[in-house]
């Protein structure tokens, strides 16, 4: 299901992007110069083996983590200038983020776990109701609001997870490994979902995956990492 | 974040670990308990004391004398002059009045107590005599008076003291109702003669004064700074001037000249509450007598209260400093539990201070409830000690007392202390939870 090229004004660009750690004495280089760009309304797909750097640059795309070197521009902000409190609020308005472990509180219902960044936002009370609800219908599971995680099955913990990322309609969505906890046929109802909100709310996809055909079968493109460096950047025809 | 929405997060966090978060706040309960138990002491005695002496008319009496110079031998012996050899007032009638119009003045009264006879049932006994002023009673002097109060300010009653009443009979109560006879000295004035230099005189004149006994005080009655030290028998106050006893000063004054018209050795001035005595001191003053208040030594007292509650206050705060250690260990072992919520929520936008303050709130939640249920507690304890004490009392026959208070102020202050208690722990742990790393945190198992 390829789709189209970036365009002119990227909702994401990164260049020359290094992120490295310190081990004992030594330091280790997870990203190494990496410089790419993610036009709006893209599936991008991250792939690569383990210790590339796929996560390491999705964390640094999502305003969770701060590179070494080089920059971040996503819908215009340079992330590496934002303070501690504007990288928070980027978070929470411009980014949705979903895991591969789910990541739903597991004391709360579905519900407050979807409510939860628009009660960090700050937002009424009767609004959050609303927005939960359409966010919930959106991903087919209005009947299990009350539940908490727990009680859903792994499939159901990705939608709400899903729409707890798009509650609070962000421009860019960022996904790492979002099915790798999944069986294939739910895999698949996720990526398709994914897929489907993207088009509707033009927002960007960002996809950590390590499963090639799910790669090719949603993404537009496929950049390919290894040890910390872009090794390739496929377009899907 | 909304406020609300941080408390109800932070009371949902409570409630996950509820039996550690309980034993934390019942360890903040008994910090708070403790220290409110001490304090309570300390607020009970300090105002049992400040009663006890209010109620004697100790705080709000000045005692006013003339001005004089008694520095001894070897030196001019100069009643009536000031050091400075200038006449000094003379503290009679006129004084008296404008003492009486002072602002904030309640009552001036001159003390008269002196010995005398006192005949009943055809004995004689000397003993010293009294006036009572009409605030006395109020102000508690004779706390369980058994029989009556004087019906009138110039009742011609008396009031014995017990153990006088036991010499009189050994069975006082059946003195009630009888009359003893007052044998006293009268000052009757006579006019001025050839030769005295204008001067009045007086003549003494041996008077008798029935008196019915009304009643009879068990303990010694104590009011204003001179008070009625021995006095055995009670007069009221407007009774005993009227009876013009003469008194030692009556001599004093004739010799000195100042024989004309009423002079008094000293007045008791009366002011409305202890707030008033310094500025009615300060006009004394001005007026040209010697005022003499308890006003210095009461600050005297106030620090020494201080000092104590300081010292209860200390002990009973040890309690809550050893409770806030639950909290820090409580808040620690949260954090550590919560590190990938701490993540997750710092993933959907949680700012480090949201984070901060989530933690601050968790611990701000057990400060109050800890704190309310320990001024609770504490309360319980003060009533309890209160209990205790005057069952004690009760068996010894002694007056009750509220040996142990906690006015709404120390709830307060207790629960705020809790409060700040509490937030002064989970400040550490508070910010090391601000400053995780979300990366690290997502990844925590």
């Amino acid at each position: 299901m390829p789709e189209e090229n970036p365009n002119h004004a990227p909702a994401l660009s990164v260049t020359g992007l290094c992120r490295e750690y310190a081990r004992g004495a030594s330091r280790v280089r997870a990203l190494d110069g990496v410089t790419l760009a993610v036009g709006r309304g893209e599936f991008l797909a991250l792939v690569g083996a383990s210790g590339s750097g796929k996560s390491t640059l999705l964390n640094l795309m999502a305003g969770l983590d701060r590179p070494t070197a080089g920059s971040i521009v996503a819908e215009g902000r340079d992330l590496a200038a934002l303070s501690s409190d504007e990288l928070a609020h980027y978070r929470n308005a411009v980014v949705g983020m979903v895991f591969q472990a789910f990541n739903l509180l597991p004391r709360m219902t579905l519900e407050e776990n979807v409510e939860l960044p628009l009660r960090l936002a700050g937002c009424e009370p009767a609004r959050r109701a609303e927005l939960v609800r359409a966010a919930l219908a959106r991903v087919g599971l209005e009947s299990r609001a009350a539940h908490r995680p727990g009680e859903l099955s792994g499939g159901e913990q990705q939608r709400g997870a899903i729409a707890r990322a798009l509650v609070l309609r962000p421009r860019i969505l960022l996904a790492d490994e979002p099915t790798g906890n999944l069986d294939s046929r739910t895999a698949l109802e996720i990526l398709d979902l994914m897929n489907e909100l993207r088009r509707d709310s033009g927002a960007t996809i960002v996809m950590v995956t390590h499963e090639q055909h799910l790669a090719e079968r949603y993404a537009g493109r496929i950049a390919r990492l290894r040890d910390g460096r872009l090794e390739s950047l496929d377009v899907r025809a | 974040m909304r406020g609300g929405d941080l408390a109800r997060l932070a009371l949902r966090n409570l409630r996950e670990a509820r039996l550690r978060n309980a034993l934390t706040t019942v360890g903040i309960a008994v910090g708070a308990a403790s220290l409110v138990a001490m304090l309570s002491v300390g607020v009970g005695l300090q105002h049992f004391a400040r009663r006890r002496l209010a109620r004697a008319g100790l705080f709000n009496s000045i005692v006013v004398t003339r001005k004089m110079n008694l520095r001894g031998y070897g030196r001019a012996y100069r009643f009536g002059k000031t050091a400075a050899g200038a006449p000094t007032r003379p503290l009679d009638q006129a004084a008296r009045l404008q003492l009486e119009h002072l602002p904030g003045v309640l009552a001036v009264y001159p003390q008269v107590r002196f010995l005398s006879l006192v005949r009943y049932a055809g004995k004689s006994y000397t003993t010293l005599i009294a006036g009572v002023p009409p605030a006395a009673r109020s102000g508690g002097s004779f706390s369980g008076l058994i029989g009556k109060y004087y019906s009138s300010p110039d009742a011609a009653q008396a009031i014995l003291q017990m153990k006088f009443a036991r010499v009189l009979n050994p069975h006082p109560r059946q003195l009630l109702g009888k009359t003893l006879t007052l044998r006293y000295a009268e000052r009757q004035p006579l006019p001025a003669r050839p030769g005295s230099g204008g001067a009045a005189g007086f003549a003494i004149i041996p008077k008798t004064q029935p008196l019915r006994i009304v009643g009879l005080a068990p303990r010694a009655p104590v009011f204003g700074l001179s008070g009625f030290f021995r006095g055995r028998v009670f007069l009221p106050q407007q009774l005993a001037e009227h009876l013009q006893i003469a008194q030692y000063s009556s001599l004093r004054d004739l010799v000195n000249g100042q024989g004309k018209g009423r002079n008094y050795g000293n007045l008791n001035v009366v002011t409305r509450g202890p707030g008033r005595v310094l500025p009615v001191e300060q006009a004394i003053k001005k007026m040209g007598f010697r005022a003499f208040s308890l006003m210095d030594a009461t600050r005297r007292l106030r620090l020494v209260f201080a000092l104590f509650d300081l010292l209860l206050g200390i002990f009973g705060s040890l309690a809550l400093t050893v409770a806030s250690l639950g909290i820090v260990n409580t808040l620690a072992m949260a954090l550590l539990e919560r590190r990938r919520e701490i993540g997750i929520l710092k993933a959907l936008g949680a700012a480090d201070g949201v984070v901060q303050r989530l933690f601050l709130a968790e611990a701000a939640v057990m400060g109050v409830v800890g704190g309310l249920a320990g001024v609770l507690l504490g309360r319980l304890l003060a009533a309890l000690l209160n209990w205790g004490t005057n069952d004690y009392l009760a068996r010894r026959h002694l007056p009750h007392v509220s040996i142990a208070q906690v006015p709404w102020w120390l709830g307060l202050g207790a629960l705020a202390f809790a409060l700040a208690v509490s937030l002064l722990a989970g400040w550490y742990p508070a910010r090391r939870a601000a400053r995780l790393d979300p990366v690290e945190a997502l990844r925590y198992e």
